[in-house]
């Protein structure tokens, strides 16, 4: 038996970790490095992008351009989403949460469709039927962000299952967070990948909170990944702060995926730095954990670490940052002008309108 | 050709699984088992574990997981062994399955098929026997479909099969056994629209599933002993509803029975009155009358279960009652 809080394989205690975890290995030579200058650039303009949209979205929120319920941000744990999608084909699924922006972004939605959405704007991609929580680009293999915690794992394992099916080489991808490991839907879902042997990713993004309830309250094992041990499939506990390892880890779980098509499961231990909803004050955790937890930004740490480690000129990142901006930018503006949707649709898409609900409409007599 | 209810289902399984390579069957004991109802015996041997897929016990993830294959071009008819189950997988039901096509304005198709069986009659108690068919009435993106005979069993199935929005098909335990002429040639019966199975002049009596049978019934006694001339509609899909069928009938017949297995409470009789009140109260003679099941949970002892549950002879004494 491993002692409790420490990570099985790491012996590293995940959720308190001062610094990184670092993959040091032998004889004292130094790290290779996961990837190449182009690639790091991908990635940090992939975070960056999420970022910034994330904290847009909140000055949007605080300021009452966004209706209904405070948005659900991803701030702090962009490394995830980024590094995640970093190694899918548009043709691979995802399954999002109601956490949901940065992983629609990170499979390459536009901000300006987003930002529509989750103003209630008829441009939206949902044309402002669903919302933040629901947001999802089909097109690029996003079969919806949920509301429901938990909701989307069995929908991923359904489409793990059609892959195998219609016997291509695409994989599927479920993103959800620590509490959801608790509902009947994480090990219903878990255990029929398992028990079929279906080509499915489980991303477990361990912002060890749960609104305002911490994980260790709830979970009676060191690490989420324990539950995945008990279903006999391969997974892992990472830093979700690091986004080198971030992105090493999506790289072997995913090639494991597509290579053995058999399940994978990895959690990240990441913190989000604003709260549950952009109302949240909060007041579950102190200042300090939260301080402690934004020097390990992944954006900014990963970006300090383009110039020094991946020789990627510094005049190259800010044309990064400056096309992220004007995308931004662009976004706001789209959003802002576009209308409203008709009252006259509010009905539409209830059902692919054939004849056998042609009364239903009507049917409010 | 002569057969069965069960044999019906089966054989609307089987021609739409010939037809249609992205059709599968998946659900618990479905495979070499054939089901707890015994309906999908033969299309394991037939189409292989691929294309009739055993699951765990987890209503949620076979709900779940049909729908994800839905959405990535596959036509699954998910089977749930009772409809009391619907209990443990009703967010999937209802949130997602319903709903998704809405919430994604209008991106996807959900073309699923989640077939179940309900009815009480078989002394099965309170868990086993329910008729819920309202509780998904009640929710927007489901269409709920309720055959009586073999010959609407098979012709709803290959629509709902066909459909590119979600279908509830429940079945009915007692009915499994019936026997009724389906034709040779394939046959389409269209979603959403009733059928008049007994015309009549006097008293018109709405049904579905196996109280259409009671109806029928109820309508020969009343009509050999009492004169009195019911017409019978059998609902076949309670929702939506097929308001033009029925508003004509009681537009002709100016008296109205409502006859359901389900709850009384807000059951579909209560909506079928509710709309005929708004848009025929000029054509009724007397006041609609609801055959339904009490607001008690299903009991077990046989004296206790026929007590209560709707039968031919509830239904003429309710007719009796307006006629």
């Amino acid at each position: 038996m491993k002692t409790t809080g420490q990570n099985r394989k790491t012996g590293a205690d995940v959720r308190e970790r001062k610094t990184p975890a670092k993959r040091v290995p032998a004889h004292g030579a130094a790290t290779p490095l996961p990837m190449s200058g182009e690639d790091a650039l991908r990635l940090y303009r992939s975070m960056l992008r999420i970022r910034r949209f994330e904290t847009t979205c909140n000055e949007l929120y605080l300021g009452g351009r966004i209706p209904g319920m405070s948005p659900h941000l991803y701030v702090g744990e962009e490394a995830v989403a980024a590094s995640v999608c970093f190694f899918l084909r548009k043709d691979d699924y995802i399954v999002s949460n109601h956490r949901g922006h940065g992983h629609c972004l990170a499979k390459g939605a536009a901000m300006d469709r987003m930002l529509a959405e989750i103003r209630g704007k008829s441009t939206g991609y949902c044309k402002g039927r669903g919302g933040s929580m629901h947001i999802a680009d089909v097109t690029l293999g996003n079969l919806g962000a949920n509301g429901i915690v938990g909701a989307g794992i069995p929908i991923a394992v359904g489409a793990a299952f059609s892959i195998a099916y219609r016997e291509t080489d695409q994989i599927s991808v479920v993103f959800f967070g620590d509490a959801a490991s608790n509902q009947g839907t994480f090990h219903e879902g878990v255990n029929l990948a398992a028990c079929m042997g279906l080509p499915v990713l489980f991303v477990c993004e361990n912002n060890q909170y749960g609104l305002s309830t911490h994980i260790k309250k709830m979970c009676p094992t060191s690490d989420i990944s324990d539950k995945a041990h008990g279903y006999g499939i391969e997974h892992d506990t990472l830093d979700g702060m690091d986004a080198e390892e971030c992105f090493r880890a999506a790289r072997k779980g995913i090639a494991y995926v597509r290579k053995k098509r058999r399940p994978c499961f990895l959690e990240f231990v990441t913190y989000r730095f604003l709260g549950h909803g952009a109302s949240d004050n909060r007041s579950y955790r102190t200042k300090e954990e939260e301080e402690k937890w934004k020097k390990r930004s992944p954006v900014e740490n990963f970006r300090s670490r383009l110039e020094k480690a991946y020789g990627v000129a510094e005049s190259a990142i800010q044309a990064v940052d400056a096309e992220v901006e004007a995308e931004l930018a662009a976004a706001m503006e789209f959003a802002e002008e576009s209308p409203e949707p008709s009252p006259d649709g509010a009905l539409d898409d209830v059902f692919v309108p054939t004849e056998a609900v042609r009364q239903a409409r009507g049917g409010a007599a | 050709m002569k057969m069965t209810y069960r044999e019906a289902v089966r054989l609307a399984l089987r021609e739409e699984m010939k037809r249609d390579g992205r059709v599968f069957i998946i659900g618990e004991d479905v495979g070499k088992f054939g089901g707890a109802m015994a309906v999908t015996k033969g299309l394991f041997d037939e189409f292989g574990a691929k294309r009739v897929v055993d699951t765990p016990i987890s209503e949620s993830a076979i709900i779940g997981s049909a729908l994800g294959a839905a959405l990535t071009g596959l036509v699954p008819v998910a089977e749930l062994m009772f409809i009391d189950f619907t209990g443990v997988c009703m967010d999937q039901i209802v949130n997602q399955v319903a709903k998704t096509r809405y919430m994604l304005g209008g991106q996807v198709e959900v073309p699923l098929v989640i077939r179940t069986q309900g009815g009480a009659g078989k002394g099965y108690a309170a868990q086993h026997s329910q008729s819920l068919e309202a509780w998904f009435c009640h929710a927007p993106g489901l269409i709920v479909v309720m055959p009586s005979t073999p010959r609407d069993a098979r012709g709803l199935l290959k629509s709902a099969i066909r459909e590119p929005n979600p279908v509830l098909f429940i079945e009915h335990k007692n009915l499994y056994n019936t026997e009724g002429e389906v034709p040779e040639a394939e046959e389409l019966i269209p979603l959403g629209k009733a059928e008049i199975k007994r015309a009549g002049t006097q008293v018109t009596i709405t049904a579905h599933s196996q109280q259409v049978l009671r109806a029928l019934e109820a309508a020969e006694t009343l009509s050999k002993d009492h004169g009195i001339d019911c017409e019978v509609i059998d609902l076949r899909t309670v929702s939506p509803l097929d308001m033009e069928t029925i508003l004509a009938s009681v537009r002709k017949t100016g008296r109205l029975v409502t006859v359901e297995e389900g709850y009384q409470n807000n059951g579909v009789g209560a909506e079928v009155i509710a709309r005929v009140v708004a848009s025929a109260f000029d054509s009724l003679d007397a006041e609609p009358l609801r055959v339904a099941f009490p607001n008690c949970p299903v009991p077990f002892a046989k004296s206790l279960e026929t007590a209560i549950l709707p039968d031919a002879k509830k239904i003429a004494e309710a007719v009796l009652r307006i006629a």
